[in-house]
């Protein structure tokens, strides 16, 4: 080949077609993708998905800070595919617009711990979320995530005894008399959003399946 | 066209007959690489010391989370894009762009022109580098895979590049000889197609982020081809090169390499979305990418012939020379990686090994079986040239080659069928999470000790190149041998 414009020619136009492939035609065909409107039982407009609240999007920049995404996915596969719904981590596949309000969307590629789509739904209680992230061995014995302590400030404890947020710490995990841990903003801004994820919501494209079949198909979540 | 015989002995002055104003030449071109491609190369393999020992403290943290735990900058989900950004923009990078300046000017057949440009280069580009990993540490990753330095880094990167590429295009413009050899082709493909992607990213994912998971299409369709269009053609030129350069034989059949090019071109591209089977797309952009996926089939037997065919008769030369080693060992991980990623593409396959550590496993061989090898191979062949100094110790290479080989295998092995039986257990849904957990142990720690083996290669390699440029400053004199063959072969060695 001694002809440089038709290998420079050849090499443009082949990466352009996956440009506009792969890249024009998914924001052409999602990139205006809004949240569903529906109307309630009662009446009332329902939209989801919803922006998060201040704490909540203060916590995924942590979630992102942190680098949770390389563990945890946040996308739940169609029933009969892998054994997402089965294990009880989502009533029903996510899709696309599940996700219009997530900058970055953080989807995951890895599970070496559970898919968090539902963790909100799966997991309410602020107690257990902070022992989790202050040391994942307090809930989950053999867990191999790495424990967050510097999101944790331990200090004395005051007159009356300990503060209404610090954790209860027991045997191996205790601090010592006198001292306690309580969660630092970080922390719990993190839980805020952790407590956010939930996608149990009707959407025209991907329906929760009826009552029954959800009470067929669902072991008790952990 | 003229024919392809005549092609590729135009290409090889190595082996014509003595004609020494073409190895002066040669000798003038090597002479003035000296300054740029040594600061990419030497710049790129102290990022790959420090990429080596974040990955270390990555892969013990798998196995034992409450490693280092205490530091917030080093918790596990900063020090793995960490790694993962110091290997692939520090060390990979930089040594692939050494390697392909060095590459173009021999091609060209012109000395290296502008050597301050690319110098400059090289510098920002370390600059921006150094900016987004510690921007990383600090908590400001972007949490974009392959994308992970922060915003306020990567334009530094950007305007590097930038200035590799305009030499690129000079140096091409000026080219003393027409005929193009293919590693030109591939080198002049990955020059041009890396800015495209690289725009594309910064603009669609950091700058004006597009809506929901569009942003997810556009992040597989840059990372899957920062490997496809990027390292992958870098690697497959300085293979093309290398091995006939080496056995002194020209490539077994020019029409291979045309169709194994341009094949490349047309299917690598689209392959990205793979990564997103079962995941919230539209079932077309997932089946698009894995029917490329398969196609991949044709670039990659197509190479693998050629590179098997022109090595045939010739494998005992393997054990002379630390470049062919390297080189082919590399070309061997280019098969065994791309057959494996066509398969992990079928959706029932990716049903189990997506989101698993067979993944990782499948990214390692490629990234370090197939291109770093080469990477080491091409810089046992540049480095003597650039310095007229032989490398001193023989020991040294012995103990790079096998660190890395070992370490390659007791890597990706394990893991790959550890991975494997993750996700087996992971979509049974009988079997508890933390068994899963428990199950990938074993793996993780077998991860760590392969760790070792390739920490100690590095450190044997860069031993090596420090102690042959303090030949280069010191009063120490000797003239170039072929270290290829210890054997005196001035052609080769091109003075």
């Amino acid at each position: 080949m001694r002809y440089g414009p038709l290998l420079f020619l050849g090499i443009l136009f082949t990466l352009a077609s996956s440009w506009v492939g792969l890249v024009l035609m998914p924001n052409r065909q999602l990139g205006s993708l809004v949240a569903n409107s529906s109307t309630n039982a009662t009446g009332a407009i329902v939209l989801y998905p919803q922006a998060r609240s201040g704490e909540a999007q203060q916590g995924a920049e942590h979630y992102r800070s942190l680098g949770c995404i390389y563990c945890h996915s946040q996308q739940i596969r169609p029933d009969g595919f892998g054994s997402d719904i089965a294990r009880g981590w989502g009533k029903r596949r996510t899709v696309a617009r599940d996700y219009v309000y997530d900058k970055p969307v953080m989807l995951g590629t890895s599970r070496t711990g559970p898919d968090l789509t539902n963790i909100g739904e799966r997991q309410s209680d602020y107690a257990w979320h902070y022992a989790h992230l202050y040391d994942p061995q307090i809930t989950s014995k053999g867990s191999l995530m790495p424990p967050y302590p510097f999101l944790f400030q331990k200090r004395k404890m005051g007159q009356g005894g300990p503060s209404p947020d610090a954790l209860k710490l027991a045997g191996e995990f205790s601090v010592g008399e006198g001292w306690e841990v309580v969660p630092k903003p970080a922390a719990r801004q993190l839980v805020e959003y952790l407590r956010s994820l939930k996608t149990s919501f009707d959407l025209p494209e991907a329906p929760l399946p009826k009552a029954a079949e959800v009470t067929d198909a669902q072991p008790p979540a952990k | 066209m003229s024919s392809p015989s005549k092609t590729f002995s135009a290409l090889m002055p190595g082996d014509l007959p003595e004609d020494s104003s073409k190895r002066a030449l040669l000798a003038e071109i090597d002479a003035s690489c000296r300054v740029p491609v040594l600061f990419f190369v030497v710049s790129g393999l102290l990022w790959l010391l420090a990429g080596t020992a974040l990955a270390l403290v990555t892969s013990i943290k798998l196995h034992s989370p409450g490693f280092l735990a205490s530091w917030e900058f080093l918790t596990f989900g900063r020090v793995r894009p960490a790694h993962l950004n110091t290997v692939i923009y520090g060390f990979a990078s930089q040594t692939g762009i050494g390697v392909t300046l060095w590459l173009m000017c021999r091609l060209c057949r012109v000395p290296f022109v502008a050597p301050g440009l690319a110098t400059v280069a090289a510098l920002f580009w370390n600059i921006g580098l150094t900016v987004g990993v510690v921007g990383i540490l600090m908590g400001d990753s972007t949490s974009i895979e392959w994308l992970e330095m922060p915003r306020y880094a990567t334009p530094i990167l950007f305007v590097s590049y930038a200035l590799v590429a305009v030499w690129a295009v000079i140096t091409f413009r000026l080219r003393q000889e027409r005929q193009l050899y293919v590693s030109q082709w591939y080198l002049l493909a990955a020059l041009l197609w890396f800015p495209w992607l690289y725009a594309t990213a910064q603009i669609m994912l950091l700058i004006d982020p597009a809506r929901g998971v569009v942003q997810a299409a556009v992040n597989w369709w840059f990372a899957h081809n920062v490997l496809g269009l990027w390292f992958t053609p870098i690697g497959l030129a300085a293979i093309y090169y290398f091995i006939p350069k080496v056995i002194g034989r020209p490539i077994h059949s020019y029409y291979l390499s045309v169709l194994g090019f341009w094949s490349l071109a047309l299917f690598y591209n689209w392959n990205g979305l793979h990564h997103l089977t079962g995941g919230p797309m539209p079932a077309w952009m997932i089946t698009v990418s894995i029917v490329a996926s398969v196609m991949m089939l044709i670039p990659v037997t197509t190479v693998a012939i050629n590179h098997h065919l022109t090595m045939w008769g010739h494998f005992e030369k393997l054990r002379h020379s630390p470049t062919l080693r390297f080189v082919v060992l590399g070309a061997v991980c280019y098969t065994a990686t791309s057959l494996q990623g066509v398969a992990n593409s079928f959706r029932g396959i990716s049903e189990v090994v997506h989101f698993t550590h067979h993944t990782i496993a499948h990214a390692h061989l490629g990234l370090y079986g197939f291109f770093t090898m080469v990477m080491f191979g091409s810089l046992y062949y540049i480095v003597p040239r650039i310095t007229q100094r032989e490398w001193p110790s023989l020991g040294l290479i012995s103990i790079h080659f096998w660190g890395c080989f070992l370490g390659l295998v007791l890597y990706v092995a394990p893991l790959s069928l550890g991975g494997i039986l993750q996700g087996l257990a992971m979509n049974d849904a009988s079997v508890p999470f933390m068994k899963v957990v428990e199950g990938t142990l074993p793996w993780l720690q077998i991860r760590t000790l392969a760790g070792l083996l390739l920490a100690l290669g590095h450190v044997a390699f860069v031993a090596n190149l420090v102690w042959l440029l303090a030949r280069v400053f010191g009063p120490y004199r000797k003239p170039v041998v072929a270290i290829l063959t210890g054997i005196e072969t001035p052609a080769i060695a091109g003075k």
